[in-house]
């Protein structure tokens, strides 16, 4: 039997901001993690992540992230993710005040 | 100091202009992100974890009035209002737009600024002692010497894919400001018997393997500078394993073939191109030696300097605190701290930019200078200006009188930004320098340099902290190791590492027995922080961070 996987998003920097975006169901991208499709098949992971390679004028190095399902949605595992989802801690710039537009 | 030559200023225009067609090829789509990525780096333009990141190079740290007031203009017109200052004199913007970078490269250009071989694998900005020029301990000012280096090593087409990046650092004093022992290439100015020259230093450098540099020629003679640094380059570049990222630098080169094999080959591939230097550039580093000419001093009187420093307790901390020894007795170099407590080591507003771009212009010749330990030097002042000096930096919030001291700490990015980081290293500083402020303990403890990284890269020179301070990730949690002992001076040391690490809210805490174990044990007022670690040697120190393990040992 397969391990089970791991749920993931798909984000990237966005091309023109630089800015952390995340891959949603409809095939857009959203600054809003919990906007992200939750993605709980190995397979379909592949082809999300085919298609977030096909959006070069969009997203900018494309990955597979560890996510959870929260309550509004899916929110980061790993530090480095939450830390992308908000910005720094020493300066109010970034997600935390710009809004997960 | 150095203004750009034709060819200069037509040489960075020129790769402005490139870039803004990259840019915009990029953005059309004509260039993939995979052909774009070198492109951009070679600009200096990184992606970090929330924008872009711009470096933008401050060649051997030296700026003019107008140049940083145009480092204020790119803060406040194209990012958010401030820059952070790095631990190589450099200057990054955190929030640039993609399509804003040309213009920015624009309007550096425009005062003889560029952000070319800031990254890559190429030799990067030579770094050098931030009181080149005004230290009373020098034996020739370095900077001609960088400025030389930097035309050379611009755009060199034998040394634009190297193994790995290549950092050189140059001192024109004994006391060694410039950590050269932790550079790939390490240049010290010496005399003998009346002629200047060079003591080299190849294979130091920080990171995963962290090394000090060795001696590879005791005395190169000035005029052979440029050959013998690309003879070494050179050979580097052969041998140098391409195969290894972790094993690229030229350290593992030395460690790998020996200092005696290095010397050896370097000596052969002198001999080679030396023919190939006819004299050129010496006649070129005369002309920039002209550039460097000191400027004209005059002599103020003194009477309201000593008022001040009698009358108030706040100058005169300041004055003892920040300002150095000058070449001349009514001169003083004054280190401008970009470490007030709380605040984010290296960063300065643009507001703040204007203000020490406006002391530079009235009081200070001019010059200014960034410092690996991210603060800002006015070189040249009267001390007789001393006192107005530091009431404008007062009204513009840079007065903190902390240099050298506990809250002095040296901290990268780290995980707020950086896109390598595995840890935060900007809050461990600010709560550490809070803390001790809070605990009025800072005058009381003396001289001691903290220094933290937010990874193994070691862009915060942990290594050579009397106290360094690793952040890594442990299983998904912030985890920091602490090192001691460590020296970045002229008897350069690397740091021994104390013992397991510490969890983010256990790291203040245990920065904290640290300085009590040092205070107790320290023989009197007199004895540094490192002077008593080096006379007890780390077991007093590690038992204060592990007392659990000391209570375990005595039951």
């Amino acid at each position: 039997m397969s391990r089970e996987y791991t749920p993931k998003v798909i984000t990237a920097n966005h091309l023109m901001l630089g800015d952390a975006i995340w891959l949603t169901e409809d095939d857009t991208w959203s600054r809003d993690i919990a906007r992200a499709e939750l993605l709980t098949d190995e397979a379909h992971a592949d082809m999300r992540m085919l298609f977030a390679k096909g959006q070069p004028q969009i997203a900018v190095g494309p990955y597979l992230a560890e996510a959870e399902q929260g309550a509004l949605g899916p929110v980061p595992v790993h530090l480095r993710e939450v830390f992308r989802t908000r910005g720094p801690s020493n300066r109010d710039h970034g997600k935390q005040v710009d809004g997960a537009i | 100091m150095y203004h750009y030559s034709d060819f200069d200023e037509a040489f960075v225009r020129t790769r402005v202009d490139q870039f803004r067609d990259q840019v915009a090829r990029r953005i059309d789509g004509s260039l993939t992100e995979d052909e774009f990525k070198p492109l951009r780096l070679m600009n200096g333009l990184y992606l970090q974890l929330h924008a872009y990141m711009l470096r933008v190079a401050i060649p051997y740290g030296t700026l003019n009035s107008r140049q940083m007031r145009q480092l204020a203009l790119i803060a406040a017109r194209w990012d958010k209002g401030y820059g952070h200052f790095t631990t190589r004199q450099n200057i990054q913007f955190n929030w640039p737009k993609l399509a804003d970078v040309p213009d920015i490269l624009d309007a550096l250009a425009d005062v003889d600024m560029h952000a070319i071989q800031t990254s890559g694998n190429t030799i990067r900005n030579v770094t050098a002692d931030h009181f080149a020029g005004a230290a009373a301990d020098e034996i020739a000012d370095p900077r001609p010497f960088a400025e030389l280096l930097r035309q050379w090593s611009t755009d060199h087409p034998e040394f634009q894919f190297l193994p790995r990046k290549f950092k050189i650092a140059i001192t024109g004093a004994a006391a060694d400001r410039a950590v050269i022992a932790a550079h790939d290439i390490g240049l010290q100015v010496i005399e003998r018997d009346g002629a200047l020259g060079f003591r080299v230093l190849v294979g130091g450098g920080l990171g995963r393997t962290p090394m000090i540099g060795k001696v590879v020629h005791d005395f190169l003679p000035q005029s052979d500078l440029l050959p013998y640094i690309e003879a070494i380059v050179s050979v580097w570049n052969l041998l140098g394993r391409r195969d290894n990222k972790y094993k690229a630098r030229i350290k593992i080169t030395v460690h790998e073939h020996g200092i005696d094999e290095i010397a050896r080959l370097a000596e052969q591939r002198f001999s080679e191109i030396r023919p190939g230097f006819s004299g050129v550039d010496q006649q070129v580093l005369r002309d920039i030696e002209a550039q460097f000419a000191a400027p004209d001093f005059e002599t103020k009187p003194m009477d309201c300097f000593h008022a001040a420093y009698d009358a108030d307790p706040v100058f005169r901390s300041w004055v003892d605190i920040n300002v150095s020894a000058h070449k001349r007795d009514d001169h003083a170099i004054v280190s401008i701290s970009l470490k007030k407590p709380g605040a984010t080591p290296g960063d300065a507003t643009a507001a703040q930019m204007d203000v020490m771009a406006a002391l530079a212009e009235g009081f200070g010749h001019d010059e200014l200078r960034i410092s690996h330990e991210q603060n800002v030097i006015l070189p040249h002042v009267a001390r007789a200006d001393l006192p107005a000096i530091h009431a404008a930096l007062k009204d513009a919030d840079l007065a903190s009188a902390n240099i050298g001291l506990i809250s002095d700490i040296i901290a990268c990015p780290g995980m707020d930004y950086c896109a390598l980081a595995t840890a935060r290293s900007i809050p461990v500083a600010q709560e550490i320098a809070t803390r001790f402020e809070e605990l009025k303990l800072e005058h009381e403890v003396g001289p001691l340099k903290i220094k933290i990284s937010g990874c193994i890269n070691a862009c915060g020179h942990h290594h050579v902290g009397h106290i360094g301070i690793l952040g890594l990730d442990r299983a998904g949690v912030e985890n920091y190791q602490i090192t001691l002992g460590g020296d970045g001076t002229e008897d350069a040391v690397i740091g021994t590492r104390a013992g397991p690490g510490f969890a983010y809210d256990e790291i203040v805490p245990a920065i904290e027995r640290l300085i009590q174990a040092y205070l107790g044990l320290r023989e009197d007022a007199s004895e540094t922080f490192l002077q008593t670690y080096r006379r007890t040697g780390i077991a007093p120190f590690k038992a204060a961070l592990y007392p659990e393990k000391e209570n375990a040992r005595a039951a």
